[in-house]
């Protein structure tokens, strides 16, 4: 056998040893006095002068790494066995206490709101209940216009409603400040109607946008930029004429059914489409409200249900969940 | 509004193919909300032959019909009388719906199997006739689907208009619309009436008392006619969008409003008091039954239409019992009238009905299009009821509308359209529409809409059809040049994020709960008369009893919302609401709107029960998250202060504190009183807090000065006092403190210890103080020193011992 032989077949009965005593008979059967690698060195004096030298630094070599191994595979088979009481469960759960978790409406009305403030647009806030003036007539929505009937009002008084849309905030923002104005508004809004896809109160994020020379191509070139941001780059979107009482033009912006891809769902009720933003430029009777100079200031605005956009992001299929809060379902998020 | 294509051809040729059409009309804004085949219920209905009819062995009036379906016979059981060999027939086959929502399938008629049923006309929806089987052509094919067979296909489309629209509340309003996507030509119908005489003055006249209510009323009259049933091409019509046929001439007023968006009336001519029409406003008070038999009560307000002595219809919204058509009806008066869309919109609201009619006049009907309709629907009239048209036409007008003349720019219009349309492209759109273009030059255009599109009156208005017929998805997308400039976030909207991160941080979930809250909530959390959370606001109109009042405390919804979670086993809770409470200010005025923050926690300290087993949360736990909460804002000076009984009735007694941030009312935080957990149903002890975060605005989040970090090593010494039970250890915390121990730099509380060898009405508080110099290392001795008389001074002051 050659030296390399000698080595090859002891790495190899190693790693076959399970116990300190394998590793000990292992030492005897090469290291020992009758061991192979004893004898091979014992009888290195055969070999041609020329080789010994060689062969027995080898030799040595190998004696050696074969005793380090060795005492290795020992110091481990031993701290194995002596190490059995000091160890811990490491998959049992941990002490320390879990977070909470944000409802979901909170956190689709941050990114929302982080999106537009990138932007360049601050956040502003009004009152939930408003008055009959801000909430409809100051946005060109006269008592005993058939627009009123496009939502349904909870009233307080006659004059005090419960705010149907985050829309008032456009006048309350304009007439305190001067043009630029860019601002979103978050917040609560409430309409007097319940079933599976509405429920009475619910959230909405406004936007507006005034300053000379601001477009409808400049209004579609922001909401693109959201629409893509929010949900992904790839995504298709068109805008079609609709009707609001205080933007003209007025649009509305449609996704392709995130769903089905634009093959036609339950969800976008086979259309391919689904709505997530009413949008429009400012109507001059609002910047008129607002004592805008209307031939040197255009705008535009926009708004968007929060909860239809997070029943589409996380796959939500009962808009009343959100409100029912059932823990099971809010800590998910 | 529902539109089948069918009706629709009859004005302009649809060459789009029926997608294509539903999606160029959603993007022109008429949004294409549906695609119906009106032929749907025939499915699996096909022609069927009679082959044999034998008698029914366990009935008499049953039949056993061996039917022909094309690819094999079956057996049928039928009830008909009419039934009988080699007839062709329709037959349901299992698998049908029919329009009456029964499911046809394979089933045995006492005891005889049938596989389907033979149907008659009216099961089918074709006409009235039930009385027996319908019999079809006996040319036609056993097996053919029936739709095919008797070439029925048609589509309906239901177009969600918005009320800006009403021209397209009349079907050659769409055509015009498809007209204008197609580049064709609307085809409109024949409207013209050469009278020959002008006798219908001599019969009746028409006085109008009301203009401002009522611009225009114009009226003609047929006489002769007979009140029938309309026939099948109409009643098929009408069925084909849902209306439902109910006699000729009541028909053909609705068949030309659906053409024309114009409602009109027919009054039975003879019931009519002298013959003749007042248009005049209702005393208040006046009482009169319309025609579906119900009084109603007018006011000062409503225009009615009257005979020469009585009303006879509530204008524009619906005729009256006492002047409907009846069978016996010859001469008939047709009206057709412009009324005041505001007015009308009043009545509708203020007698709660919404008629098709008051639908379009509140929406503004054409107030150029009154004689069309009234022409149109006397000849369909005269036509189909077999009268003759009385000679001549009554259009009182005492109110003519004037079109606008609008003056569009064309830089404008491309300065808000971000567009570069020129004068030509812009002009063409607008007369693809039929909007007329006046004196046009390059810069500049005067366009008169047509007197349909009561919704253009400004130059707006014109970009707006500019920018739909160019298409919204041809503009170009730009991105808007803007100032670079910036503010920071508002406080509360800093103070409201961070409370929320904080909050979660401790492992606190967030609720959202409505603002709306049962009317007695005040109630059930035992409020005080004087409290302002009394103050409640009501809604007029709420949609239940459960959400009848905006809430004055998140209180009522987070136990409701604990409650609802412990019914579904989440019995271990840790949750939070950041929402505003409302404080009325009376009627008229805006309330106070007070943003809140609210926790509670109920159930296990530690949900993962290995560790605490059972351990049930308590005050100091929810305490704990509190003071980490308002250390996490930069609340200085925070303190907890016990609430005497009765301060906070829906809080525990004696395990209530008040919270203040520098001297001032925050919250409060507390055990949720067991009458309060009883009112709403719960059997688990809860602990609550909740904070103004208005207040904690003005109190927090303040810039941080970085402090000088210590240079010399400081030295402990405790001291355990015995003291009265009722003392709190804030008491001597706030003794030391008082001392003015410049060398004193904390005191912390490390044990509490009650029984044993202390007497019941004691308790032993353990304190450690830390003692340091600011610019030496403080010797022993010193320290002791002080700390002997600071242990004396408050062994007196609260009349201690000392242990042991």
């Amino acid at each position: 056998m050659t030296i390399s032989q000698i080595n090859e077949n002891a790495l190899k009965e190693l790693k076959a040893t399970r116990s300190v005593d394998d590793i000990n008979a292992l030492s005897v059967k090469y290291l020992g006095r009758k061991g192979a690698l004893t004898l091979f060195l014992r009888n290195i004096s055969n070999l041609p002068p020329a080789e010994r030298p060689e062969a027995g630094k080898m030799a040595n070599q190998v004696k050696k790494a074969l005793e380090t191994l060795f005492e290795e595979a020992t110091a481990k088979f031993e701290s194995v066995g002596q190490g059995m009481e000091d160890i811990i469960d490491v998959s049992l759960p941990g002490r320390t206490a879990q977070p909470g978790s944000l409802h979901p409406i909170t956190q689709i009305t941050g990114q929302v709101c982080d999106i537009f403030t990138r932007l360049g647009f601050n956040v502003a806030e009004g009152p939930e209940i408003e008055s009959d003036y801000y909430n409809f007539e100051a946005l060109n929505i006269p008592k005993n216009h058939p627009a009123r009937d496009m939502q349904d009002t909870f009233y307080i008084s006659e004059n005090v409603v419960l705010r149907t849309h985050t829309s008032p905030m456009q006048v309350r923002f304009m007439e305190k400040h001067d043009p630029p104005v860019r601002i979103i508004a978050p917040g609560k809004v409430y309409r007097c109607d319940s079933d599976l896809t509405h429920t009475p109160m619910f959230h909405q994020v406004e936007g507006l946008l005034v300053d000379e020379g601001v477009s409808f191509g400049d209004l579609k070139g922001i909401l693109t930029t959201f629409i893509h941001q929010m949900f992904d780059e790839e995504i298709s979107l068109r805008f079609r004429p609709s009707f609001f009482p205080f933007t003209e033009p007025s649009a509305e912006v449609d996704i392709l059914c995130v769903m089905c891809r634009g093959k036609g769902c339950r969800v976008c009720s086979q259309t391919g489409w689904l709505e997530v933003l009413g949008a429009g430029m400012v109507h001059p009777a609002v910047f008129e409200n607002v004592k805008f100079d209307t031939s040197k200031f255009t705008g535009f605005a926009f708004g968007m249900g929060i909860e239809r956009i997070a029943m589409l992001k996380y796959g939500i299929d009962d808009i009343r969940k959100y409100f029912d809060n059932d823990f099971r379902f809010l800590r998910q998020f | 509004m529902k539109v089948s294509l069918s009706w629709l051809n009859d004005y302009v040729d649809v060459t789009l193919d029926t997608p294509e059409l539903a999606h160029e009309l959603t993007m022109a804004g008429l949004e294409v909300e549906g695609v119906t085949d009106i032929y749907d219920h025939l499915e699996n209905i096909c022609v069927g032959k009679v082959l044999e009819v034998a008698p029914h062995p366990n009935a008499d009036r049953l039949t056993l019909c061996q039917v022909d379906t094309g690819e094999r016979t079956v057996q049928i059981v039928c009830g008909a009388p009419n039934v009988k060999a080699d007839m062709v027939v329709p037959v349901a086959l299992p698998g049908a719906c029919m329009p009456s929502g029964m499911r046809i399938k394979k089933s045995k008629l006492r005891g005889e199997v049938s596989e389907g049923m033979l149907c008659s006309s009216k099961e089918l929806q074709f006409d009235d006739d039930h009385a027996g089987i319908m019999s079809l052509d006996p040319s036609l094919t056993p097996g053919r689907p029936l739709a095919e067979a008797l070439s029925l296909s048609d589509t309906m489309l239901e177009i969600g208009l918005t009320p800006n629209r009403p021209d397209c509340l009349g079907i050659i309003g769409i055509a015009r619309e498809v007209a204008a996507v197609q580049k064709t030509k609307v085809k409109y119908p024949d409207a013209d009436i050469a009278d020959k005489e002008n006798r219908i003055n001599d019969l009746t006249s028409v006085k109008i008392e009301d203009p401002d209510h009522c611009p225009r009323y114009a009226a003609r009259m047929v006489e002769g006619i007979k009140v029938g049933p309309s026939p099948k091409w109409l009643q098929e019509r009408l069925n084909s969008i849902g209306v439902r046929p109910i006699s000729n001439i009541v028909d053909i007023t609705n068949y030309i409003m659906m053409e024309t968006g114009q409602p009109l009336h027919a009054f039975d001519f003879d019931r009519l008091a002298e013959n003749r029409i007042v248009v005049r406003l209702a005393k208040d008070g006046e009482k009169f039954v319309t025609l579906d038999e119900k009084e109603r009560t007018l006011s000062a307000e409503t225009l009615m239409i009257c005979d020469g002595e009585k009303p006879v219809a509530v204008g524009g919204v619906m005729g009256g019992a006492n002047s409907e058509i009846e069978d016996g009806t010859t001469r008939v008066l047709i009206e057709s009238a412009y009324f005041n869309p505001i007015s009308i919109r009043r009545t509708a609201k203020c007698l709660g009905l919404n008629t098709e009619a008051s639908h379009r006049f509140e929406r503004g009907v054409d107030p150029e299009g009154t004689v069309i309709a009234l022409n149109r629907a006397t000849m369909l009239i005269s036509e189909l009821g077999g009268g003759t048209i009385v000679g001549g036409l009554i259009d009182e007008h005492p109110k003519p509308s004037i079109l606008p003349e609008i003056a569009l720019s064309v830089m404008a219009t491309n300065r808000l359209l971000g567009t570069g349309f020129n004068s030509d492209e812009i002009s063409n759109f607008l007369t693809s529409i039929e909007f007329a273009v006046k004196s046009k030059n390059d810069e500049e255009m005067v366009v008169v809409p047509p007197s349909y599109r009561v919704d253009v009156e400004r130059p707006e208005d014109l970009m707006e059809e500019v920018a739909r017929l160019s298409g919204y998805n041809n503009i170009p997308t730009t991105s808007p040049v803007v100032r670079a400039q910036t503010e920071l976030p508002g406080k509360s909207l800093v103070l409201r994020s961070t409370v929320r991160q904080l909050m979660t941080g401790f492992g606190f979930t967030e609720v959202i709960n409505y603002s709306f809250i049962h009317r007695e909530s005040c109630e059930r959390l035992m409020l005080d008369e004087e409290d302002p959370r009394k103050s409640i606001i009501d809604i007029m109109n709420p949609l239940t009893e459960d959400h009848a009042v905006m809430r004055t405390s998140l209180v009522p919804g987070l136990l409701e919302c604990m409650n609802r979670n412990i019914a579904r086993q989440e019995k271990n809770l840790k949750l939070f609401e950041v929402g505003k409470t409302f404080i009325g200010k009376g009627q008229d005025s805006l309330p106070e709107e007070i943003e809140m923050l609210i926790g509670i926690w109920t159930g296990a300290r530690d949900v993962s029960a290995l560790h605490s087993i059972g351990e049930h949360c308590d005050f100091f736990d929810l305490k704990g998250v509190v003071e980490g909460l308002l250390k996490g804002l930069y609340a200085n000076c925070v303190a907890f202060t016990r609430l005497d009984g009765g301060t906070c009735k829906y809080l525990r007694p004696g395990y209530t504190a008040g919270i203040t941030v520098e001297g001032r009312n925050v919250g409060i935080i507390g055990e949720v009183a067991p009458a309060v957990l009883e009112n709403y149903d719960l059997k688990q002890t809860a602990y609550i807090f909740e904070l103004d975060l208005c207040r904690l605005n003005q109190l927090t989040l303040k810039p941080v000065q970085a402090q000088l970090i210590p240079k010399f090593p400081a030295i402990s010494r405790d001291i355990t006092l015995i003291i009265n039970k009722g003392i709190e250890s804030q008491q001597i915390r706030d003794a030391v403190k008082d001392m003015d121990e410049t060398l004193v730099e904390d005191i912390h509380l490390f044990d509490v210890f009650e029984g044993g060898r202390i007497s019941s009405d004691k308790k032993s508080l353990s304190f450690r103080i830390i003692y340091r110099s600011p610019d030496t290392t403080l010797e022993d001795e010193k320290a002791n020193h002080i700390h002997k008389a600071i242990s004396e001074k408050l062994i007196k002051a609260f009349n201690a011992d000392l242990p042991g």
